[in-house]
């Protein structure tokens, strides 16, 4: 028989006031096990806690029950009473008697008798309670970023700054992401290579980050604090100890100019052996297997491989892996801009000038192809330039969110126009949104400069007499309008990554309804995903502008070095358990589990004379949470979860119904 | 002594269990019918402890979990949508009436709703009065 003691807190007059506190203690030392049972005017005062650390030495006791307030608010100080009493924590159960009873009970005969109910459930309960205990598990006190946007830099900086060791993977040749496309960035105007291009700089030369760029991450194993990761290296054909970033190679190249460059979103031409741009982190050439004549017809004159003194072009590399150890992983994968194709009415992809917001960009900025000129594709100055807002965006048939930065971006691009050229500058809208710091001033500061703003989305962009024509409804006077232009800018909305639901299964994440990464909580846990021990950061968990991206990416950061400053990690103790003798190997709690923490295993057992080998499921206790959607699954009863067993529960059950007055 | 009806909820220790804290901390008053298991997740909840409810004599039993899609677990609370469709199904065939089994989301700041679905459920269980159909009469 257990010994058990009880405790009936008054809560001052907050419990005292409708529960008869000292019937439910006297009724209460009359239950089974029950050895001592008192009411106290405050159990969670240092005296209350003192008498009951008194009792356990006493009166021997082996399990304690509190009935007091909620049990989410003083459990925790309970279980340390317990601790420090040299019991276990977990024989501790609590009865809510204040939120459950007194605070929403009028009739105190009534609440008294309900009070009683809980306490005799809680005797029941507490008499099953069993020792539970967490693993430490060692922490790898090594980070790795993936994605080498202004998101993953920061807070590959971030963590390294904190001491740590990182390991930056970017599947491009050079780090900088969407940012590094950009001309200037709102709502200060400021250049944004003037402040991307330091950063850059400091993730190459620090000496706790490892750039690994030009790779991709391939495999994702092990759990929160110590992830074995498999990274791909792509083949660059160059060596870049020995590359210096002159260009020669670039300039000699055969295809020089005669490919459609990703960095300028197409505006320019690149050699088939190319630095991405001016500033590239690496700063080192790369050949591109997919287009150099050589490595594909095997038919050049290699002219880069002449070109360059330094001898550093190798056509012999090849594509190899590597195994790297991590305790924490940051997600900062970002965004693919929305393909203004699938939208043939706006005519992008079939008339000559639209284009949209990222190509606007490359044009409008000084080191971009057109030296920063904004200009038509005849080279000429556009009289007239129209920004259609929303483009993708809030619709039903492709995106439903709206992606925030694109009514910013689309102003500031329109300022940008009033300030090169000349021209009318029109802007085709549903509704601005301009809700950041200094946004509004931005919006109101672009209206004074002269653009037009037209409230109603644009239907249609089509050709006339060599003009475009942009076709909408201008919803505040409520009639149609047209307007002929020169140039028609897309401010196309952000998406996820093409491949971002492979990336989410490598990484095992989750992905929200509209398929960028799930955050755990949308509100409470905005940065961390449902698998420990990996964050997010920047546009790949949702559109997101530079000063949220940089703010997310600190807090990920945040949170990798407060797992790094612990040595160990503790394991939850109410984990789910499999009985192997019993698990028939059906694995249906396996698709249940939202943190993957059910694995197949084989065991080998003695099965009459043979050993015979089977599968039965195995739960990971880094991983397993303790949320038991597994037990409810398991038909055959194997799985059970600690703290909430079947019995325990069972035991609630039948102790709250018995006895009830009908 | 008038019959009083007997609840027996399981409630998700995120959101529903929070709640009736809330509804506490609010003084929102209603009837002392209820008696809460805290259970870590909707999900945690088997059909299982349902029938023991009713076999036991318990007159309704409420199973309330977090909304879907803000499951501290994050999908727990689906899989019991999914599974209590049925087991209310099973427990009509077996002639419970449908009134003695609720599910619902009642997040951790919806004090006012668990008030309100104890005040409803109590108000159904009376009008159709004890439960007589799995009840062990032991
Ligand atoms: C036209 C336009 C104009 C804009 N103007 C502004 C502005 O003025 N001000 C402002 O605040 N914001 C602006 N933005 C928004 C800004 O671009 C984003 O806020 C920012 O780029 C988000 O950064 P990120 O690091 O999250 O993503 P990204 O910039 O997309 O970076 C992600 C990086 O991850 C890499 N990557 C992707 N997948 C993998 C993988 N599987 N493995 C390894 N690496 C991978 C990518 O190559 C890339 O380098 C603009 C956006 C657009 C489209
Ligand atoms: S559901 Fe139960 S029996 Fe089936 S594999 Fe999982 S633990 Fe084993
Ligand atoms: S208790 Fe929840 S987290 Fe743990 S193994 Fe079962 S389903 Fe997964």
């Amino acid at each position: 028989m257990k010994r058990i003691g009880v405790y009936i807190c008054h809560c001052g007059t907050n419990i005292a006031g409708a529960v008869d506190c000292s019937k439910v203690s006297r009724y209460a030392s009359g239950l089974p096990g029950v050895v001592v049972a008192r009411d106290y005017v405050y159990t969670c005062s240092d005296p209350g806690q003192e008498m009951i650390k008194q009792d356990i030495a006493g009166h021997k006791l082996d399990r304690v029950v509190i009935g007091a307030c909620s049990p989410r608010m003083h459990e925790p100080t309970f279980r340390n009473t317990l601790a420090e009493a040299g019991l276990s924590p977990f024989h501790l159960q609590m009865a809510n008697l204040r939120e459950h009873v007194s605070w929403v009970t009028h009739d105190r005969e009534e609440a008294t008798a309900k009070a009683m109910d809980l306490i005799r459930a809680a005797v029941a309960r507490v008499t099953l309670h069993t020792d539970l205990a967490s693993l430490e598990v060692p922490i790898t006190k090594r980070a790795l970023v993936v994605g080498g946007g202004i998101a993953g830099i920061q807070a590959a900086l971030d963590i390294a700054n904190a001491g740590y060791h990182v390991y930056l993977v970017e599947r491009e040749p050079s780090i900088g992401g969407h940012m590094a496309q950009l001309d200037k960035t709102f709502p200060t105007l400021d250049c944004s290579a003037c402040i991307l291009t330091p950063k850059m700089v400091d993730v190459s030369r620090h000496p706790n980050i490892d750039l690994l760029a030009y790779s991709e991450v391939v495999e994702v194993a092990g759990y929160v604090g110590n992830f074995r990761v498999r990274v791909r290296h792509k083949p660059r054909y160059v060596d870049s100890s020995k590359c210096t970033g002159c260009g020669d190679c670039v300039e000699a190249c055969v295809m020089k100019k005669r490919i459609p460059s990703e960095f300028e979103a197409g505006m320019g031409g690149r050699s088939a052996v190319y630095i991405p741009f001016p500033q590239a982190v690496p700063l080192k050439a790369v050949v591109d297997g997919t287009r150099c004549l050589f490595l594909t017809r095997g038919k050049c004159t290699r002219a880069c491989e002449e070109a360059c003194s330094r001898g550093a072009i190798r056509f012999d590399d090849s594509e190899r892996d590597s195994e790297l150890e991590v305790g924490a992983v940051v997600l900062a994968t970002g965004y693919d801009l929305f393909d203004a194709r699938t939208k043939p009415q706006y005519g992008y992809g079939i008339l000559k000038n639209v284009i949209d917001g990222l190509q606007f960009e490359r044009l409008a900025c000084a080191s971009g192809p057109t030296d920063g000129k904004i200009v038509l594709a005849n080279g000429c100055e556009p009289e007239a330039i129209a920004f259609l807002h929303c483009i993708g965006s809030r619709d039903v048939n492709s995106n439903r969110y709206c992606s925030r930065v694109c009514c910013m971006y689309s102003m500031k691009q329109a300022h940008l126009a009033r300030d090169k050229t000349r021209a009318r500058v029109y802007e085709f809208y549903i509704d601005i949104r301009a809700a950041g710091k200094g946004y509004e001033e931005f919006y109101e500061r672009v209206q004074e400069e002269g653009v037009h703003f037209i409230r109603g989305k644009a239907a249609e962009v089509s050709e006339r007499d060599g003009k475009l024509v942009v076709r909408a409804e201008d919803t505040t006077l409520g009639r149609p309008v047209e307007i002929a232009v020169d140039m028609v800018v897309l401010g196309a909305g952000l998406t996820p990554r093409s491949d971002a639901a492979e990336v989410a299964q490598t990484f095992h994440v989750t992905r929200s309804q509209d398929g960028f990464f799930a955050e755990a909580h949308p509100k409470l846990r905005p940065v961390e995903t449902n698998t420990r021990g990996i964050f997010l950061a920047g546009a790949c968990q949702g559109p997101k502008d530079i000063p949220e991206s940089v703010a997310q990416a600190t807090a990920a950061a945040g949170k990798v070095t407060a797992l790094f400053a612990q040595d160990f990690l503790r394991t939850e103790a109410m984990i789910a358990q499999v009985n192997e003798a019993m698990c028939s190997g059906c694995l249906w709690c396996k698709p249940v589990c939202p943190f993957g923490a059910i694995e197949a295993v084989t065991i080998t057992e003695r099965s009459g004379r043979r050993t015979v080998e089977r599968e039965v499921a195995r739960v990971n206790p880094s991983l397993c949470q303790g949320c038991g959607a597994c037990t409810a699954a398991c038909r055959t009863g194997a799985m059970s979860l600690l703290g909430y067993t079947d019995r325990q529960v069972l035991a609630e059950v039948d102790a709250i119904c018995l006895g009830t007055p009908s | 002594m008038p019959w009083n009806p007997l609840i027996v909820a399981f409630c998700c220790n995120w959101c529903s269990y929070a709640g009736a804290d809330l509804a506490g901390t609010s003084r929102l008053a209603y009837p002392a019918t209820v008696r809460i298991i805290r259970v870590p997740c909707s999900g945690r909840v088997n059909p299982q402890y349902i029938v023991r409810a009713f076999q036991r004599g318990a007159d309704a039993v409420l199973v309330a979990g977090c909304h879907p899609g803000d499951c501290h677990y994050s999908t727990g609370n689906y899989f019991t949508r999914r599974r209590f469709l049925l087991a209310r199904t099973f427990l009509e065939y077996l002639g419970v009436e449908p009134e003695r089994f609720q599910v619902r989301w009642i997040s951790g700041s919806e004090g006012p709703k668990f008030q309100e679905t104890i005040k409803e459920i109590t108000q159904a269980v009376r009008a159709l009065g004890p439960n007589r159909k799995l009840r062990d009469e032991s």
